[in-house]
């Protein structure tokens, strides 16, 4: 059994970090360049903790598998990002964003986590505008904000409707500086397929290089992932194609414990399904409903008419009915599942059924036209691309769709995982939003993560290890990952079924969306854990990988991602089958309150389940870390 | 181009540049593909077209992609002689087959320039953007060392204009429409967005000048003001900041001149 030791500090809440941090142990700088330090993925976590760990003095080895580190997913993330700088006078504060990520995450995270995370949030802000990133600002040149979902105040900075963008570009040009200078040595183009676990400790990885196919081996004296989350299981999402559970799959079945995998985001605000061969779902950005107003007819008669031709009066704007204080602003989980409600009455709209309207004309009647246009334009214009409707002149339709996983690998308040020299970061790992991530708070995470925690931490286990100790890659374990590889490349080429890749993938996407998404229940879950190991066995007996080894080959790529993704998908249902409550992102239908909002069981529950492997075909261990709340009280979460 | 409105479904033939390798003969080959859906994108046709292919036992034509939205920068075809197609500021990804018409046929190619060597089928090696970048392309500020961030104010119209340029997705669509190959737009844009935020000045000059000889050694050409580069650029970058880049390069010149030669160029900062 895993020995999952949260090795929170103690002392007063506010004081843990600046406490932490003088007590963890220092390497000396001219000891840093003795030791090593692989960073998988290059995301805002992963280019950020490069780029510092570097400037540090230490020998980084980036790996991504994109062409370049700026292509990857963080760069996609449209609203914003919460600081708790208070710039705008309206009674925020540390304590304030603390509050509002744990209730947020419907306190199911660590509260001393979630601290140290709200702390470091005006540290992140003033480090990407030293670096230019251009965020929107006030004719007096300070910084601008606005409002997103679950919070009373203004503190989300933001760079159009791009700011994921410019601050991935903020970690690529520190990253890039730290290239340049010989302190990271960059592998693009390049997979994680395994991690090397020498004597106990996480000592190397093993990778292929997908344009040769060339597949070799590193040591390192610490590994760090930051390769972002596993939405994908689900197959159609707002994540990139690319984006994959590959890495931390692979570290969980060399011993990393796997924590919440029940906890997906789904996104109320995505541009509905239009057909089979649909392969990406587009967001929205939440900070659309700072000015758009959601609505669905109030008869369901109504339903298919022209939105224009239904009357004032015979409009339901749900969120503003049911949740008054929050409104069109209220969480992402409340808000997906208040549509799914609708729809479920016969009510939705749009060719499917399946959508709900986003209205800006009361925005464009208050503001005009080219102010709303300043606001939001680039994302009227995606809408327009995507649909071919004006959103100028008609309603927006929108639909949930799977838009982040707060599960992840388990971390200690060190980032480190239960495998010492293990680090996870961003959304690989599970720490910071409990159940339920708030808008703008995924870019605060994976910066803190990279830029103002990972740096220090790391130092404390590096310090225990004797400089320049890394095990060689002629050890026995590497050449065993190695083989491990290997084998699993023949065999999908060598298999020679009937069907694409692809087909595994949709089929495996449509069970998890049916039975473990917005709404899941006892049956449901238990009829997905029938289905899944049967999808996984006609995988493998049925699989068509054309091509060879040794060139690109993406088929090849997609087919060792799917079958990754059929057994966390597997572990995934079986997480939801075990949390026999509802809380944030993961609802049980069986656990609710008469008004429908979820019912957490904090006696039974109260804890982050870490799911550990026990090896093929047997039932996986499921760990527990209980969630000491010694600041805040648990109470019902509640947006009215 | 007239926008295919209907949502019947209809044939296109995609004529497909395929190349195993570098070095290798690449040819066009035909694809006919039916029961085209308007509402679906460029991208997923290709995804459709792949696992055909692969259940008659070919190989799938290898694409570049990952974000499918428009901001990796990822997506790079060339789709009847234009960089990412029919439309106008979007990239291939956000290209719906209601641009084309039944019977249309659509010639795919790689983004070709010397500075960007094919990988296979539509697939190039854009790592010369990446070197433009790690000469100079930052500003040297290490994590922990910043001012707190309204300390400087930014003129809104420079954070604005600044943001115009930094919206570059670094795909090198500038670069394949262009006739010299030239990667002026993307250096530009670069050195503009810097250049016009207060953060950016101390490296200024040493920045231009070590993305500009980067530039020339990777390969690309010159710019020779015609432009074509704003027009295919899926974030409608001005080609007004090649003016800036210009003003740039010649004021860091002039003043290098008169400076060590060791300040004025090495921009490892």
């Amino acid at each position: 059994m895993a020995k999952l030791e949260s090795k929170t500090p103690s002392g007063p809440l506010a004081q843990k970090w600046e406490k932490h941090k003088t007590e963890i142990k220092l390497v000396n700088p001219a000891n840093k360049r003795k030791y090593e330090v692989i960073v998988v993925g290059a995301g805002l976590a992963g280019s950020s903790a490069a780029a510092t760990l570097a400037e540090l003095g230490y020998k980084v080895k980036s790996f991504v598998f994109h062409d370049s580190p700026r292509r990857a997913h963080s760069i996609a993330a449209q609203g914003g990002i919460n600081a708790a700088k208070n710039y705008q006078n309206d009674g925020d504060s540390v304590h304030r964003l603390f509050y509002d990520t744990l209730k947020g995450g419907d306190y199911r995270a660590r509260e001393s986590n979630v601290h140290r995370l709200a702390e470091v949030s005006v540290n992140i802000i003033d480090q990407c505008a030293a670096q230019g990133v251009p965020f929107a600002r006030e004719y007096g040149g300070l910084l601008a904000n606005r409002s997103f979902g679950g919070a009373q105040v203004s503190r989300t900075f933001y760079a159009r409707g791009q700011t994921g963008q410019q601050l991935l570009l903020g970690a690529y040009s520190a990253l890039s500086r730290m290239i340049g200078q010989g302190g990271v040595e960059l592998h693009t183009n390049s997979e994680m397929l395994d991690l090397v676990v020498v004597d106990g400790h996480a000592k190397g990885i093993i990778v292929r290089d997908l344009i040769t196919g060339q597949i070799t081996r590193h040591n390192a004296d610490a590994v760090v992932l930051a390769t972002g989350g596993y939405g994908n299981v689900f197959n159609l999402s707002t994540y990139a194609r690319g984006s994959n559970a590959t890495a931390i799959w692979r570290a969980y079945k060399r011993g990393a414990c796997l924590a919440n995998p029940c906890y997906t985001q789904i996104h109320p605000t995505c541009i509905p399904v239009s057909g089979d061969y649909q392969s990406k779902l587009t967001l929205m950005s939440e900070s659309l409903r700072n000015d758009g107003r959601i609505w669905v007819p109030k008869r369901k008669e109504d339903a298919g008419k022209e939105p224009g031709s239904i009357p004032e009066a015979d409009r339901d704007y749900y969120l503003e009915r049911i949740y008054p204080s929050f409104g069109n602003l209220a969480p992402r989980d409340v808000s997906s599942r208040a549509a799914m409600r609708m729809c479920d009455e016969g009510r939705g709209v749009g060719p499917t059924g399946l959508g709900v309207y986003l209205d800006f004309s009361d925005a464009i009647r208050r503001l005009g036209e080219p102010a709303v246009r300043e606001r939001y334009g680039n994302l009227f214009d995606i809408y327009h691309e995507i649909t071919a409707e004006n959103a100028y002149k008609t309603p927006m339709r929108i639909f949930p769709a799977v838009h982040y996983t707060m599960g992840g690998l388990w971390v200690d308040y060190n980032l480190m995982s239960n495998i010492p020299g293990l680090f996870v970061l961003g959304e690989a790992n599970f720490s910071d939003h409990g159940a339920n991530r708030l808008g703008a708070s995924a870019l605060m995470q994976g910066l803190a993560d990279g830029y103002f925690v990972l740096p220090y931490t790391i130092g404390d286990y590096l310090a225990g290890q004797k400089p320049a100790s890394r095990p060689s890659t002629d050890r026995a374990e590497f050449k065993q990952a190695e083989e491990s590889v290997r084998a699993m490349t023949q065999r999908l080429l060598a298999n020679k079924g009937k069907e694409p890749v692809s087909h595994f993938h949709k089929r495996l996407g449509k069970i998890m969306w049916e039975h473990c998404g917005m709404a899941r229940t006892r049956q449901s879950l238990e009829a997905a854990l029938q289905k899944i190991p049967a999808l996984r066995e006609e995988f493998w007996a049925n699989v068509n990988v054309p091509g060879s080894a040794e060139t690109l080959n993406q088929s090849l790529e997609q087919a060792g991602r799917v079958a990754d993704f059929i057994e966390l998908g597997e572990l995934l249902c079986r997480d939801a089958l075990t949390r026999e409550e509802s809380c944030g992102g993961h609802f049980r239908e069986e656990y609710q309150h008469p008004d429908g909002e979820c019912k957490r069981d904090d006696e039974k529950f109260a804890h982050v389940a870490a799911w550990e492997y026990q090896g093929e075909g047997q039932t996986p261990l499921r760990n527990t870390e209980p969630l000491n709340y010694e600041f805040t009280k648990m109470s019902v979460r509640s947006y009215k | 181009m007239v926008a295919n409105n209907s949502t019947k479904l209809f044939s296109v033939t995609l004529r497909v540049w395929r190349q195993a390798g570098p070095g290798q003969p690449g040819k066009f080959v035909d694809y006919p593909a039916t029961n085209v859906s308007p509402n679906m994108s460029f991208l997923e046709l290709l995804d459709v077209v792949n696992d055909g292919l692969t259940l008659k036992g070919d190989e799938p034509i290898a694409f570049a992609h990952d974000c499918r939205e428009g901001i990796c920068g990822t997506c790079s075809c060339t789709i009847n002689g234009k960089p990412h197609g029919p439309g106008k500021g979007v990239a291939t990804c956000q290209v719906y087959m209601r641009s084309f018409q039944d019977g249309d046929v659509l010639v795919v190619e790689p983004f070709r320039a010397k500075a960007f060597p094919l990988v296979k089928d539509l697939v190039t090696d854009r790592a010369s953007f990446d070197k433009i970048q790690q000469a100079g392309g930052f500003i040297s500020v290490r994590t922990g060392a910043a001012p707190d961030a309204n300390s400087i104010p930014v003129p809104k119209e420079d954070a604005d204009l600044a943001m115009d340029a930094a919206t570059c997705i670094g795909c090198g669509a500038c670069v394949a429409a262009c006739k010299n190959a030239s990667a002026m737009l993307f250096v530009a844009a670069k050195v503009s967005h810097l250049g016009l935020m207060p953060q950016g000045q101390p490296e200024r000059d040493r920045r231009v000048l070590a993305m500009v000889q980067t530039m020339d050694e990777a390969g690309f050409g010159n710019c020779s003001n015609q432009y074509e580069c704003s027009a295919v650029c899926p974030k409608l970058i001005s080609h007004d900041f090649i003016a800036r880049l210009n003003r740039d390069f010649v004021s860091a010149q002039f003043r290098a001149a008169f400076k060590p030669a060791s300040n004025a160029t090495g921009g490892a900062g």
